[in-house]
């Protein structure tokens, strides 16, 4: 059995300053990562993010990744398991890790929950055709393996992540024949729909996948327009000569552990679908278990990062570490996190966190 | 409509064309972000003023026509790649406009390339003056062309498949 005061569960950009925060105040922490590389959703992102300096702005996702990874390696209190998958949560609260065929449990004071989200698919028919992909995937054969998944690709979904994985796409010389969105507006950055619009990719807002054709493997998608009760309108079908369609229609926290631990959760569409109940501090229903990034609400690296450092500042400060100056540090992250949310584009997050806090008092 | 198609309204562009008498003094940045996101690297690129304090990191851009000198370091640092810099003093006929380009295959400097505009048409054949790297490390690059006067408002890229 491994032992610590603080277990951090997943490696991404909110699991690596969860850690930071935590063993910069003083704690031992163990960080457990499935994957063999620290980063995340982090390690795909070749293009620049968004934010302030605060969160690393203008840099590059993989970059910000490599940042967080090395003062991880670097610092004594963090002890990092790669390849390592948490798989349950026991009742005397230590956490179920495996490694390799080998397994073990890890006797925690205080455990912050940072797995992410996973991708949601689509149906329509013959939605099983070889040659139709998750956008996430996708970017991580291209981006991780260096392998391209095709020559002609449509897209379904214009939010950040389809925009971008077309972009990427682009770069790795595919065509991108286009972007379908049922919604009638774009929902990623615009200023990230003008970059792929203005290399030739149309963007089709209102549309959406009638079926998928195809013997062996895709060969071409039909599309239609959809009227404003989500009708496709008779007469506006295309069809698209494609090779890949790739789906990128949204992302759902990854909450098993949260769960099996008996965290008070709430389904809340605004942030994804299930998410634990939680405090500002970010600590959950159950106390000293702590949730930060896609997994606490589907967001942004960004506020991912701030919320890991809270979640981490106060776990240590449970266990009493860093008690001097753990207000000023608390109320500094908050503060930052209020900002990136307050303008028109953090209104989903703001509505569906109102919604997260009055759940929170109806259940206490 | 930008949120249905990802394409600024002529609209939008005019709204933040610099003066004319500005224009006339040489090169200047244009900045076409429209909506307002958390972001705030141009400004804080910008070492001369010619970005307005964000009070707010959700705000618009807004510059300073008068203190931008055009140099063209926040190209580099948008990652929103909305950040041009034209010069309609270059010649008579032509004017220069710089982007931000993130793809890997370069095109070598003094080749005629297609002129692209903001919905990825052919504009006109243009000239790639110069291929410069952004100050910053692992920006974009930056790509000066040589266009015709009259469609300096309208290209913004360059086609890939050259
Ligand atoms: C295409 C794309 C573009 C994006 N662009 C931007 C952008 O420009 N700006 C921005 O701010 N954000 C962007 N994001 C979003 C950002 O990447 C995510 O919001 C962020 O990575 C969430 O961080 P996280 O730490 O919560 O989760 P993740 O990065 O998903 O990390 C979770 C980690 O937990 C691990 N894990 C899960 N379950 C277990 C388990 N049981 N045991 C062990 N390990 C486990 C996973 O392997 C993973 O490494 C983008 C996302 C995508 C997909
Ligand atoms: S072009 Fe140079 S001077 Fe003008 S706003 Fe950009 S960085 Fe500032
Ligand atoms: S850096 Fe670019 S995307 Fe960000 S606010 Fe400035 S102009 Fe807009």
């Amino acid at each position: 059995m491994l032992k610590t005061d603080v277990l951090v569960i997943g490696a991404g950009p909110a699991g690596l300053k969860a850690a930071l925060s935590a063993a910069g105040q003083g704690a031992e922490v163990i960080l457990v990562e499935r994957d063999p590389f620290l980063g995340g959703q982090l390690v795909k992102q070749t293009h620049m993010f968004f934010g302030s300096k605060e969160q690393y702005a203008s840099e590059r996702g993989i970059n910000i990744g490599k940042i967080l990874a090395r003062d991880v390696d670097e610092n004594e209190k963090i002890r990092i398991l790669k390849d390592t998958t948490a798989l349950g949560y026991y009742e005397d609260k230590r956490v179920a890790i495996e490694s390799q065929g080998k397994f073990e449990t890890v006797d925690n004071k205080a455990l912050i929950v940072t797995t992410g989200a996973q991708e949601n698919t689509l149906v329509f028919p013959n939605c099983d055709l070889p040659g139709i992909y998750g956008a996430g995937a996708v970017q991580t054969l291209m981006n991780v393996h260096g392998v391209v998944p095709g020559n002609k690709v449509a897209m379904v979904g214009a939010g950040n992540i389809g925009v971008i994985v077309s972009y990427q796409l682009l770069q790795a010389g595919i065509d991108v024949v286009a972007i379908i969105e049922a919604l009638p507006k774009i929902g990623a950055y615009l200023v990230h729909a003008s970059k792929v619009r203005r290399m030739g990719v149309p963007i089709l807002t209102s549309h959406t996948v009638i079926e998928a054709q195809g013997t062996e493997r895709l060969e071409r998608v039909v599309i239609a327009k959809i009227d404003d009760k989500w009708q496709p309108v008779p007469g506006t079908e295309q069809t698209l000569e494609v090779d890949v369609l790739c789906v990128s229609v949204g992302l759902t926290p990854l909450t098993e552990l949260l769960f099996m631990a008996g965290c008070r959760m709430a389904h809340i569409g605004e942030l994804g679908g299930h998410v634990a109940l939680r405090d500002k501090n970010m600590e959950t229903s159950v106390s000293n278990i702590f949730v930060a990034g896609d997994v606490s609400g589907i967001e942004e690296a960004s506020a991912a990062m701030v919320e890991g450092q809270v979640a981490g500042l106060t776990a240590a400060r449970n266990l009493g570490y860093g008690l001097e100056d753990y207000e000023e540090k608390v109320t500094a992250a908050q503060r930052e996190l209020d900002n990136l949310r307050r303008g028109p584009v953090g209104g989903k997050i703001r509505a569906g966190l109102e919604k997260l806090y009055k759940e929170g008092e109806v259940a206490v | 409509m930008l949120e249905r198609t990802g394409i600024p309204t002529p609209k939008q562009i005019e709204a933040i064309k610099p003066s004319g008498e500005r224009l006339a003094k040489g090169p200047v940045a244009i900045v076409e972000c429209f909506q307002e996101i958390p972001c705030d690297p141009c400004y804080t690129a910008c070492k001369r003023g010619g970005f307005l304090p964000f009070e707010d990191i959700n705000d618009l851009p807004k510059t300073d026509d008068e203190k931008c000198n055009g140099c063209g370091i926040c190209v580099g640092f948008c990652p929103g790649l909305a950040v041009f810099i034209v010069d309609e003093t270059y010649s008579e006929t032509e004017a220069l406009v710089t982007i931000p380009w993130e793809f890997s295959r370069l095109p070598a400097e003094g080749s005629q390339v297609w002129g692209l505009d903001r919905e990825g048409k052919e504009a006109a054949r243009v000239t790639v003056k110069t291929v410069r790297k952004s100050p910053k490390k692992n920006g974009a690059h930056m790509l000066t062309l040589i266009v015709p006067k009259e469609k300096a408002y309208d290209i913004r890229s360059i086609s890939h498949k050259e």
